[in-house]
């Protein structure tokens, strides 16, 4: 009796281990695994770009695998990564180890990117950053290749290309100024929140606002999360400021771009403002973001190539709204996995990762190519400049947000002039004109 | 400048006194430390969002339908939820923070994480000696000063208001002669969550909505009412003021430490107790109540 016992036990755990083991052998589907803040417009991004590749590609049949089609399958997981980075590594454990996924896209706060790449890496699964902009992440590729080289950027471009595009957009917002007023130099401040990715860029433009021939008035720093900031705006406007850099990707950035504008502070808002990219900003600040100008990814109506406008109103038409970055998860499935896969003709990471290394490809944010460090080492960064991805200039102007920059942009002496399809002239807001213009 | 930081101290000043008279009173009643005073707040400013843009409401019935909501809700959680712990303090310290962060999860599900905003009830702004002053924040700073005044004649003219006086006194007392010590109490929570509810409908114009959005109100109460003396609604206005006035000049005094703001007024807070241990109008011995 003992050993029949016995016998069906060793039965059933045998039953077991291959009923577990089963997707790892019999899948017809590609598993990817999009974590991020799912409760979050970021989240909503990863999840949503990933579900308008998914269906693409499923229209289509499937990626070709070899000799066999597979279906993309995705499997949701949500960071929480505003609130708690451990969730965040937790969620990326349980994709990888009980969900079985054969990559993972997403992510978006650089503390639990770089927690959350560790644990990739330990399980030697692709992950493809779609959303923190710190150098760190590939800087770890090209000085521990063999354990990081399954980590790729795939959006933003690097925090100091980031830095490098809002300089330039503030060079052009300037001498529009000084033309449009009749100012002899630009007067800046710059109102930034209080955290890390920040704190680089201050010190850049601390340094560089001056040789743009601009003058620095000061600098506040309120907190991300603040609630009022009309003491700092007093402050500014005491300072005489012609124009603001701002430096904001949470809720400060609304609170900000809506007390200035309904106390028509007479200067222009320009810079980074990540609530200003979405379509619910003029919602948020009850129409008084109007002029605010941001650096962003997508806009509708404006083209980077022939593959942005399919994308945006593919997006808007499924999702009712503009895509965000973090949407670019789309980007990476379709121009970039899928293709890569077909080549390879597997899913062996050891096999792939060489592929997607050296492939240039075009997106409908603009053309990607990975590059390498001064020694040739490989660094799975995005290329940043004419040609390959630029980002784009956005204002908000009477309800809309357009695009305004590049257009007409000259990225070095003699270069062609680059202007995306779609481009409208940048308008200082009335309030500031009718203060300065005498 | 001078007038900047009046202006602006006086405007934070008020609201954090709204906040923290609410929580004080129900600790000096009932000893409860109502760690979800301010998710009442946040749940206050959800409804004007919601009756307004989801239902069409207008601001001013919405934010009474929000008040009543909100005080109903606090009077639910009061029975079933902390009255049957109320005599453990621990315990109740513990259990509104559950309930704190339970609220900000509801509303996380039915909201997502996304900011909201509402419109203001009067838009535009004035300008007085060159510093510009939104016509809302005066409202909520009348509004402030009615509810405060309001208050102080409840306490000071009602027989409810004796009740709850001597109650904040002496419980046992109270006891003793007669009053209903647990319908005062209810009654003082009905109030507080109302108070919460109120700085929730006259702020929500001014601020941003997410569901994490009473965290951040949390702590300089609590900052507010230790350093006023815990209990006492002369020191939480007081200290409310004092708060709000240090906020404004760290901004204006120090811009690129503006985010210090609150970190300072904690420091003041600390340097206070160090002083005054209970606080600049708390009772230095329990036995004295």
């Amino acid at each position: 009796m003992k050993r029949e016992v016995l016998f069906g036990c060793v039965c059933f755990a045998l039953c077991l281990l291959m009923v577990s083991a089963l997707p790892g052998w019999a899948s017809d589907s590609i598993k990817v695994g999009v974590i991020g803040p799912m409760n979050f417009v970021q989240g909503k991004g990863h999840w949503n770009g990933a579900t308008m590749a998914a269906e693409e590609i499923n229209g289509k049949g499937g990626v070709q695998v070899g000799k066999k089609k597979m279906k993309i399958e995705l499997v949701k997981a949500d960071s929480n990564e505003f609130l708690n980075v451990t969730d965040a590594t937790n969620a990326m454990e349980r994709i990888i180890t009980h969900d079985k996924v054969d990559l993972i896209v997403g992510g978006f706060r650089t503390e639990a990117v770089l927690a959350m790449q560790d644990i990739a890496m330990d399980y030697k699964k692709i992950f493809i950053g779609c959303g923190a902009a710190h150098p760190e992440l590939c800087t770890r590729v090209a000085k521990d290749y063999g354990r990081y080289k399954y980590f790729f950027r795939g959006t933003p471009f690097n925090s100091q290309f980031l830095v490098k595009t809002c300089f330039i957009q503030m060079a052009t917002v300037g001498a529009i100024l000084k033309q449009t007023l009749g100012i002899p130099a630009v007067k800046v401040a710059i109102v930034a929140e209080k955290a890390i990715w920040v704190d680089p860029m201050i010190e850049a433009a601390k340094g560089f606002i001056p040789k743009m021939g601009m003058e620095l008035v000061g600098i506040w720093r309120p907190s991300q999360t603040a609630t009022d900031v009309t003491p700092e705006i007093s402050a500014v406007q005491g300072s005489g400021a012609h124009m603001i850099f701002t430096v904001f990707s949470a809720s400060v950035g609304i609170t900000f771009a809506r007390q200035a504008g309904e106390l028509k502070v007479p200067a222009v808002q320009v810079g980074i403002n990540v609530e200003a990219q979405k379509d619910g900003f003029w919602d948020a600040t009850k129409g008084m973001g109007n002029y605010v100008m941001t650096m962003n990814t997508y806009c509708r109506g404006v083209e980077a190539n022939e593959l942005t406008a399919p994308f945006v109103e593919g997006y808007v038409k499924r999702f009712g709204e503009t895509p965000t970055y973090t949407a670019d998860t789309y980007t990476f499935l379709v121009h970039g996995l899928v293709p890569a896969v077909e080549k390879a003709g597997t899913l062996d990471a050891e096999k792939l990762i060489p592929i997607m290394e050296e492939r240039q490809f075009k997106t409908p944010a603009g053309t990607i190519k990975y590059m390498k460090d001064e020694q040739g080492r490989h660094l799975h960064d995005l290329t940043w400049g004419p040609g390959f991805l630029t980002s784009l200039g956005v204002q908000w102007q009477d309800g809309k947000m357009v695009g305004v920059w590049p257009n007409k942009w000259k990225a070095a002496e003699g270069a062609p002039e680059i202007t995306y399809k779609g481009m409208v002239p940048y308008k200082v807001p009335p309030w500031v004109i009718q203060a300065y213009k005498k | 400048m001078l007038l900047d930081i009046i202006v602006s101290g006086l405007i934070s000043g008020s609201m954090f006194a709204l906040l923290a008279i609410g929580f004080s009173l129900i600790f000096g009643v009932a000893r409860i430390v109502n760690i979800a005073h301010t998710a009442f707040y946040m749940i206050a400013a959800y409804c004007i969002f919601f009756f307004t843009q989801r239902m069409g409401v207008g601001p001013i019935p919405a934010m009474f339908m929000a008040i009543i909501i909100v005080t109903f809700l606090g009077l639910i959680a009061y029975r079933f939820f902390i009255e049957p712990i109320r005599e453990h303090e621990a315990a109740v310290l513990i259990g509104t923070i559950a309930l704190a962060i339970a609220m900000q999860e509801v509303m996380l599900l039915f909201f997502t994480g996304d900011f909201l905003s509402v419109p203001s009830l009067l838009e535009g702004f004035f300008s007085l000696m060159g510093v510009k002053i939104f016509f809302q924040q005066l409202l909520t700073f009348g509004a402030v000063l009615t509810i405060l005044i309001a208050l102080w004649l409840m306490l000071m003219k009602t027989r409810l208001g004796l009740a709850v006086r001597c109650m904040a006194e002496d419980r046992e007392v109270a006891n003793l002669m007669g009053i209903n010590e647990r319908r005062v109490a209810m009654a003082t929570m009905g109030i507080s969550v109302g108070l919460a509810a109120f700085t929730g409908a006259v702020v929500v114009p001014l601020t941003i909505l997410n569901p994490f959005m009473w965290m951040e109100p949390l702590i300089i109460m609590m900052a507010v009412v230790v350093l006023g003396g815990l209990g006492s609604l002369k020191g939480s206005f007081i200290g409310a003021y004092i708060l709000g006035f240090t906020e404004a000049l760290v901004v204006f005094l120090i811009p690129k430490g503006a985010f210090l703001k609150g970190s300072v007024a904690l420091s003041i807070m600390i340097l206070v107790l160090i002083i005054r241990p209970e606080g600049l109008f708390g009772i230095a011995f329990e036995e004295e109540r």
